[in-house]
């Protein structure tokens, strides 16, 4: 294990979580407003500051980890999961509680994830989707719960065929996964329940 | 296993929960959020006080608070009843937070049984205790059954209950724990609060929590989520009316409580939510009664 590893946990494990998990419960609820989360962990490069608090906050030894392959390549990323999470990290993502993805671009198809059933639905993947900001060139027109009409989320990088997915996710209610944007310094939420209204028909 | 993370100068794990309960719960919540009126399991722990005194919804406020939070708890709309008293002071111990009666100063209230009457703002949160989550209980005793009948949207048998009201009483006799039906998806307990405090649950800038402690559930309505109390289109819902006023502070189209004066059947009826009613009367407003009870504020004004 790296040195590295052992730095770079919550600076206050009670009340960084805390802070984070607030975050959180706001972006979760009112999808399309972004929260800052300023560094409260300084985890090892490709994973970023924000996933990674994202993380801290929620995951542990119940909660297996997923990670995209520049992640899982990470030694680093890895030993910092395993010091400071103690979460097991798993490479099916359709048995992954978590999902911490670096490279939208190049991630699975959300159905490829733990989606749940229709008596267990909360039983899925919340994916963290890192991301370079909130000012991409495409904008998500959002509607439904958390939202009194309209709101707007443009995450940077937005693939095309996830749009797609999105919409389809959003189909299959009331399971599915829920997303979160995390770019380096703060994060965005899109649960299941949200509607995309200019998709990609 | 936590043990090594808490703040050492206490006693207490801050909010009393240990950080691996909290995740937990936490977890429980997001969920709940992301699927509005469903019913997240949850592995409830014991809380330093019995299941009837809101243990579902004091961890969930535990798994919430934080050292910026100003935390109000009410029992009926009231700030002064017992469980409320301990409820607050629990959390003023373990937390350290800030505490009020009032409801436009809270960031987080937890509340028995009520909605209160000033509108939310989006900077709050509501945490509702609840007895018994599942709101096709009585129907179907075994979970199994109402887990399956949620998940197929089977929700006729609530239906022909209700309309077993209207064919007994004439109307629908539910007056507490009406069913209401969110986003038109899930049908949701919303917990023993009057019928009257239903239509306070749609639409709400506020972010509302319900934790069930001794049903080990949790579930949510995100703010701005449609909840509809389930009807008939001959028969609607509708809240009840009161005959009078509030006799200390003459506020109509509020929840009122009666109030028992003397042994001759004198009685008034009063705001249900105490915070309500005082900051009438602090600003002037006196009902018909005033200065019957001896109440505070009363005295002013004569
Ligand atoms: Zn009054």
């Amino acid at each position: 294990m790296k040195a590295d590893a052992l730095s770079g946990g919550f600076f206050d494990p009670v009340f960084g979580a805390q802070a984070v998990f607030r975050a959180l419960l706001r972006a979760l609820s009112r999808p399309g407003e972004i929260e800052n989360l300023p560094g409260l962990v300084r985890p090892p490069t490709p994973l970023n500051p924000a996933a990674a608090a994202v993380i801290a906050c929620l995951a542990d030894a119940d909660t297996p980890i997923f990670l995209d392959r520049p992640l899982a390549e990470s030694e680093a990323v890895r030993d910092w999961i395993g010091f400071h999470i103690g979460a097991p990290i798993v490479s099916l993502a359709g048995r992954a509680t978590f999902a911490v993805i670096s490279d939208p671009e190049k991630m699975p198809p959300l159905a490829d994830f733990w989606l749940g059933t229709e008596e267990y639905p909360d039983r899925s993947t919340t994916l963290v989707l890192q991301v370079t900001g909130f000012e991409g060139s495409r904008t998500l027109t959002l509607q439904g719960p958390g939202i009194a009409e309209t709101s707007a989320l443009a995450p940077d990088p937005l693939p095309a065929r996830l749009i797609g997915q999105l919409e389809e996710n959003r189909r299959i209610f009331p399971r599915g996964v829920d997303i979160v944007f995390a770019s380096r310094h703060a994060i965005a939420g899109l649960p299941r329940s949200t509607r995309i209204l200019n998709g990609a028909a | 296993m936590s043990t090594a993370q808490e703040k050492p100068e206490t006693p207490y794990n801050f909010a009393y929960l240990d950080e691996q309960t909290k995740r937990m719960i936490r977890r429980a919540i997001l969920k709940a959020v992301a699927i509005p009126g469903y019913q997240v399991p949850f592995a409830s722990r014991e809380m330093p006080m019995p299941y009837g005194w809101g243990t579902g919804g004091v961890q969930v406020t535990a798994s919430l608070i934080g050292p910026d939070d100003v935390l109000k708890v009410i029992d009926q709309g009231a700030d002064d009843t017992t469980n409320a008293v301990s409820i607050r002071s629990f959390f003023a111990k373990v937390a350290g937070v800030k505490t009020t009666t009032h409801t436009k100063e809270a960031s987080l209230i937890q509340t028995r049984h009520r909605v209160p009457e000033m509108p939310l703002s989006e900077n709050q949160i509501l945490v509702y205790q609840v007895p018994i989550p599942e709101p096709l209980r009585f129907l179907e005793p075994r979970e199994t059954e109402t887990r399956l009948m949620h998940a197929l949207e089977e929700y006729g048998l609530m239906h022909v209950k209700l309309y077993e009201d209207i064919a007994r009483h004439g109307h629908i006799a539910t007056t507490y724990a009406y069913p209401v039906k969110v986003e038109g998806r899930y049908v949701m307990d919303p917990s023993p609060i009057p019928k009257f405090d239903n239509p306070k649950l749609t639409n709400s800038p506020a972010l509302q929590l319900f934790g069930a402690g001794r049903e080990k559930r949790i579930y949510a309505l995100p703010p701005y989520t449609r909840v509809e109390s389930l009807d008939f289109e001959d028969h609607p819902f509708r809240v009840q009316e009161f005959s009078e006023p509030c006799g200390l502070c003459g506020a109509s189209g509020v929840y009122l409580d009666e109030v028992i004066l003397d042994d001759h059947g004198g009685r008034m009826f009063v705001c249900s939510d105490t915070d309500h009613c005082e900051g009438r009367r602090e600003a002037g407003h006196r009902g018909h009664l005033a200065g019957a009870m001896g109440a505070p504020g009363a005295e002013a004004a004569e």
